[in-house]
């Protein structure tokens, strides 16, 4: 009974994730070494890569900063009434809930060309949609949640209580946050940042509909990929898929390794 | 913490930058939509989803997201069981894989379907001798869903398990309880909150998928076109409120999804 | 139910938890299994419940061996140290769980049920979830779903630990009623030699894996057979060298020893309490606390100190005063053996005459 049971999980296993990850492995190999040279030299892969790195710093920064401020208030703020809190706390969410697809559309609706907003900045010069600024803000869309939630119960667990007892001694708020509250979140943190740079990582269906996907200027590695398979450059496409795998399963390694850490803590 | 919010200072203009960042990048856009898709007046939205191609996009979205998540909830409930309650060599090793398709961008886990069953693989091949159509067909587009939502169940179902005493397994034996009778009766159930919600957050991450699906479907109208594929072609052929109207539809499913998981997660705490 | 345990052993990996364990327990007792944590208690108990198999040994229910019948077989009823109750499942549900395994009739189950949610002063909260209960409650409950099946045996490991001190009072007297009346053979596990004593019949000693000593409350605490059980059971003093004790001079006769001697032993008094002075000590008063129904004297006496009672009735002492004491018996024991002694000057005085 036990024998079976494990070896159907093994089976969903290799069926489900081992085999397709090695068969990306050989499909990037299958020109050898060369030919994955090849389709990473390509400078419009180059050029995707550098945009994808670009958009993960950013978007980091940015939510890493706010995810932990907005943790800080959904958690402890006492301006906010107790059914503004829950109201806020279960918008946080939503962003899970939106297509990727419908994420982009909804930038490209607001933003766009043909909105008031969007008309506006064009005017000035500043483009949004079809540019850089859109497809970091898109991806900042997706990722939201991912910090607020990984600090959220680290911080309701802890409780105030030794927060409290620093204010007693004598901390004002910026030294308590950083001698008290910081050291117990900071695990949390840095699993959240693991956490939205594999998201803005691999971010796909929100940047292709805000970018465009147009070569050199907009197209990040997921496009890249997408747009490879579509002129049937398999080959290519498993080359820029497999630097993205590589990384991945990097980050999945660093995601393990700060789980123990947490467990220590 | 309260210290630190009540600080003088700093403070206003903290709390405005943090809520004005959250209502511009979350709620606007999102309210964006829904006026967008409605600002043609009823009528409009009406025949944009009254059009077969969309009504047809979301019902196929709706039924093959469905048995995605079927799947996902058998074999993820599975899984859960033997990596929780079998010590075997590799336990750790699967543990961590199975975060792998969150990691991966789902791009990538779509061109890893295509790989693999395409026709140019031996497995496509096979199936193709055998009549059987997968890339580009519907099997295809569940396995894609099947794969980008594979850890939910399991990582739902794993810590209600660990929380799981071994003493309500004994009390049950000692009054007579077979281990099929504890199973159903005082295992699953501990379980059911997880399954349950594990479930729906699969199913709403299904509807939802692109990246892996639009690699992987046909994008036949009414058969392989799922609606997140319809979205981005009418995005593309500019057609906005088209976009906008079955957006509105998915969107709204989704959230309906997303309350009632609450509604479970919260009952799930209080027993 | 009659019990018997013969050459019971159990070994966790390399650890030795059970060492060569019998005993027997007559139908209709209410047995305590008393120890420190991790003396074998729980392990003796989850074998007689067949949760855990012995290594060697067997045991007997009613003269048949039950080593290889499954728990659910055993006709057991077993309360859990957590109460291990189904979160998902009702209080009524909860009860009914054995009942229903065993196939009863609808109204059968109903009638069980209610009768036990009576027993046990649940009436009600049959229809509340464990979650919504107090810890007494849920207790309750554990002891009426182990009961509905109408077992043979009643097990029951720790059965107050999680419980308020205030509570733990009442549930103590409750359970020996609810024993009593319902008439079923038990065995409970504690830590807690107060519990044990107020509750149970019959105590077993169980430390290091071993059984040190079995029987009643009474006869445990006045002739300890081990040194352990003296010093477990009741409270006491060591005094390291019994024969610098006057009146324990003699001890000599089996080689050196060391006394424990408890309150109860001890006399204070004035010169002219005592009529034979000679086997009195001099002491003097260290320390004095107050405990509600009587003083705790600590004295001291050839630099060690003793502890006893007074009561209330008598004179108060002060701390510092200078007072006789009288040792009446004490607990000696070296390391072959153990026995208890009387002052032998109290008994057999020899006057100093000239």
């Amino acid at each position: 009974m036990r024998r079976l049971w494990i070896g159907l999980t093994y089976a969903v296993f290799l069926i489900l994730l081992i085999a397709p990850l090695s068969k990306i492995i050989t499909s990037a190999f299958s020109g050898g070494l060369a030919g994955l040279g090849r389709a990473l030299g390509r400078p419009e892969a180059m050029h995707a890569l550098m945009m994808t790195g670009a958009i993960v710093v950013i978007v980091t920064l940015l939510n890493t900063l706010f995810g932990i401020m907005m943790a800080l208030y959904l958690v402890r703020a006492t301006w906010l009434g107790g059914k503004i809190k829950s109201l806020l706390n279960s918008i946080v969410d939503l962003p899970y809930a939106v297509s990727p697809v419908i994420g982009g559309l909804m930038i490209v609706l607001l933003l766009g060309p043909d909105s008031i907003i969007g008309g506006f900045l064009e005017g000035t010069g500043f483009r949004v949609v079809y540019a850089f600024p859109g497809m970091i803000i898109a991806t900042l869309f997706v990722t939201f949640p991912l910090m607020v939630r990984e600090v959220m119960p680290v911080l309701q667990e802890i409780g105030n209580d030794q927060e409290q007892a620093a204010s007693t001694l004598g901390a004002y708020s910026w030294l308590t946050f950083r001698k008290v509250t910081w050291p117990m979140i900071r695990w949390a943190v840095v699993y959240g940042m693991v956490l939205t740079i594999a998201r803005s990582l691999g971010e796909f269906g929100a940047v292709l509909v805000v970018s465009g996907n147009i070569m050199n200027r907009t197209q990040t590695a997921t496009t890249l990929v997408y747009q490879d398979v579509e002129n049937f450059n398999v080959a290519a496409a498993s080359g820029v898929a497999l630097v993205l795998a590589v990384f991945s399963a990097g980050l999945l390694l660093i995601m393990e390794w700060i789980k123990k850490r947490k467990e220590v803590h | 913490m309260t210290a630190l919010i009540s600080h003088k200072g700093w403070t206003w203009g903290f709390r405005s930058t943090i809520l004005l960042y959250f209502f511009v990048l979350i709620v606007l856009p999102i309210c964006g939509v829904y006026v967008q898709s409605f600002s043609a007046g009823w009528n409009v939205f009406a025949e944009s989803l009254s059009d077969p191609i969309a009504w047809k996009a979301v019902l196929l979205t709706l039924k093959l997201g469905l048995t995605a998540a079927m799947i996902n909830v058998v074999i993820g409930t599975m899984v859960a069981w033997v990596l929780i309650k079998y010590r075997f060599p590799g336990r750790t090793f699967l543990n961590s894989l199975v975060d792998l398709p969150f990691a991966l961008p789902t791009a990538v886990g779509g061109l890893m379907i295509l790989l693999l069953l395409g026709p140019g693989s031996w497995i496509g091949t096979a199936a193709e001798a055998a009549g059987l159509q997968i890339v580009f067909h519907q099997p295809a587009i569940v396995i894609a869903m099947v794969f980008v939502t594979f850890p939910f169940v399991i990582r739902a179902v794993q810590p209600l398990l660990e929380e799981l005493e071994v003493s309500q397994e004994e009390a049950a034996y000692t009054m007579g309880a077979s281990k099929a009778r504890t199973f159903f009766q005082v295992i699953l159930p501990s379980m059911l909150p997880g399954i349950i919600s594990g479930g729906m957050l699969a199913f709403s991450r299904a509807l939802a998928e692109f990246g892996a699906v639009v690699l992987v479907a046909g994008n036949i109208p009414g058969r392989t076109l799922v609606a997140s594929v319809f979205i981005y072609g009418e995005v593309e052929s500019d057609n906005p409120v088209g976009a906008a109207a079955v957006s509105v539809v998915l969107l709204t499913l989704s959230f309906t999804v997303l309350w009632l998981m609450n509604r479970v997660q919260q009952r799930g705490r209080r027993a | 139910m009659h019990i018997q345990v013969r050459n019971l052993d159990k070994h966790f990996g390399s650890f030795h938890a059970v060492k060569d364990v019998s005993f027997d327990i007559e139908k209709g007792h209410l047995i305590g299994l008393l120890g420190p944590s991790g003396g074998g208690k729980t392990s003796i108990l989850r074998m007689l419940a067949g949760l855990e198999s012995p290594d060697s040994g067997e045991i007997a229910f009613h003269g048949q061996v039950v080593n290889d019948i499954p728990p659910q077989e055993r006709g057991i009823g077993f309360v859990f140290q957590n109460y291990a109750l189904f979160k998902h499942m009702t209080v009524f549900d909860n009860i009914a769980f054995g009942l229903k395994v065993k196939k009863a009739p609808k109204s059968k189950i109903k009638e069980r049920v209610m009768e036990l949610v009576e027993l046990t002063g649940l009436k009600g909260f049959e229809k509340r979830y464990p979650h919504q209960l107090s810890g007494g409650q849920r207790q309750r409950v554990a002891f009426a779903r182990a009961l509905a099946p109408e077992p043979q045996l009643l097990l029951l490991d720790e059965p107050f630990a999680a419980i308020d001190a205030k509570i733990r009072q009442e549930l103590r007297s409750w359970l020996r009623e609810l024993i009593e009346r319902v008439g079923i053979t038990s065995i409970f596990v504690t830590h807690d030699q107060d519990e044990a004593i107020e509750v149970a019949d019959e105590i077993m000693i169980i430390n290091q894996g071993r059984v040190e000593q079995k029987g009643t409350p009474w006869d445990i605490y006045k002739e300890p057979k081990t040194p352990f059980v003296a010093t477990f059971i009741g409270e006491s003093t060591m005094v390291e060298e019994a024969s610098v004790l006057k009146g324990f001079d003699g001890a000599g006769s089996r080689g050196q020893a060391r006394a424990l001697i408890r309150p109860e032993y001890i006399e204070l008094g004035h010169e002219q309490d005592f009529p034979i002075l000679s086997a009195t000590e001099e002491g003097i008063v260290r320390h004095l606390h107050f405990r509600g129904s009587e003083w705790l004297v600590e004295v001291e006496v050839k630099g060690r100190k003793l502890v006893t009672y007074r009561s209330l009735e008598k004179d108060t002492l002060q701390p510092g005063q200078e007072i006789r004491v009288l040792i009446h018996r004490a607990y000696l024991f070296n390391e072959e053996d153990s026995w208890i002694e009387e002052n032998r000057l109290k008994v057999d005085p020899m006057p100093v005459m000239i």
